[in-house]
């Protein structure tokens, strides 16, 4: 089988690859690195132990499992005690509790929201902390 | 083992102390408390089954405490329109309120009345049965809560709710609130609310917020499962009316004559 305008289909293929390839060559992949979270805020330079509902492990990669849970517990069952995994007991609240602490929703939540590009919407309804006055 | 009176004197008071013991041990026991920050200070309020009364004798047609209290404890829009309005608590002129309680030649003082109306709270409540998602429910204590989180919008509840004391925000509402209160969330465009007996205010142990803003005291709230309850004592001793009660969604709030 014989290919006509070799030259021309190939330079073709490959102009297709080389554009449809430019986001990792281009932007240079692993060229970003992962948002700085501030843990920095008055709560927490208060608290003795620096430790949240749980490990931070667990924290990052569950924290949404967490606040499904506890939305659930509250809303549907009226349940507001959230027992942590080590016996402590926290008010099952998103800022009640979560923000109480992380009150800079700026340099925590939305950092790595945007990083990652997921748009929670807790915050339409639920109002972070300074956006009103007491 | 030979006993005598002594002896046996003796191990009877020593049993009689033995269950005084539990007595002591609940204030060790209290000590565990919530942890957080924002713990609640209070126990929660728990009942049977939740109920309100109106003392029309008492409640004033002119005056707004109530609605005023509600709306900016639960950040109610003020949208300044009727056919947008979102409300919890209003108030409606008697006739409208009791229709097949009122005729032509009802008295001035009976046609001007102007009672406070807000979510039944019924115990076999219609919305609850319509709604596909289960975003409005009963709890056991026979409110009947909005899950915010799950109502789509689709309106069923609010054309089978008989007092229509159902609203749904056709707009964001955040732009039109007067007083945002950062203790209670707001809602989106396209959810539906009403009044929640103000359930986050229990949980609390705080009374509702239009039971605790009346001067006159003429709303009540307490569990009518419990026979030596207020509001128990008030519907053994006065006339109650219910709104509608013949469709059988048995109302909880009841209007005192």
């Amino acid at each position: 089988m014989k290919l006509y305008d070799k030259g021309i289909i190939m330079a073709g293929i490959a102009a297709f690859v080389l554009l449809a390839t430019v986001p990792l060559w281009y932007g240079g992949a692993g060229k970003s690195s992962p948002p700085e979270l501030s843990l920095d805020t008055p709560a927490i330079r208060e608290l003795g132990e620096k430790r949240c509902v749980d490990d931070t492990a667990v924290m990052r990669s569950r924290h949404v499992q967490i606040l499904t849970a506890w939305r659930d517990e509250a809303v549907r069952k009226g349940n507001r005690t959230y027992t942590a995994s080590d016996g402590r007991r926290f008010e099952a609240s998103l800022s009640g509790t979560c923000l109480k602490c992380h009150s800079n929703k700026e340099q925590f939540c939305d950092r790595c929201h945007d990083y990652v590009g997921v748009k929670p919407d807790c915050f339409r309804c639920h109002i972070a902390p300074g956006e009103v006055q007491k | 083992m030979t006993s005598n009176r002594r002896e046996f004197l003796k191990m009877a008071g020593a049993s009689a102390l033995l269950l005084l013991v539990p007595a002591v041990l609940p204030p060790v026991r209290a000590a565990e408390k919530p942890a957080s920050p924002g713990s609640a200070a209070r126990q929660p309020l728990k009942a049977g089954h939740w109920a309100m009364a109106v003392d029309l004798m008492k409640c004033s047609a002119d005056c707004t405490d109530c609605i005023a209290a509600c709306h900016q404890a639960h950040n109610v829009p003020a949208l300044g329109n009727p056919k947008d309005e979102v409300k919890w608590i209003w108030r409606e002129p008697f006739p409208a309120v009791f229709p097949g309680e009122t005729h032509a030649w009802s008295g001035e003082s009976l046609r001007k009345m102007r009672p406070p109306v807000l979510c039944n709270h019924c115990a076999n409540p219609p919305c609850v049965r319509v709604c596909p998602t289960g975003a409005t429910f009963q709890r056991p204590d026979g409110i009947v809560v909005m899950d915010y989180h799950r109502c789509i919008g689709c309106k069923i509840c609010l054309a089978a709710c008989p007092y229509g004391a159902r609203s749904i925000n056709f707009r964001d509402p955040r732009p039109f609130i007067p007083k945002l209160n950062p203790d209670y969330p707001t809602r989106t465009k396209g959810v539906i609310e009403k009044c929640n007996f103000c359930e986050e205010r229990l949980a609390r142990g705080l009374k509702p917020a239009c039971v605790e803003a009346c001067r006159r005291k003429a709303l009540v709230f307490g569990d009518v499962e419990d026979p030596r309850s207020e509001i128990r004592l008030l519907l053994e001793t006065r006339f109650a009316l219910r709104r509608r009660a013949n469709l059988g969604t048995l109302p909880q709030v009841y209007y005192l004559l």
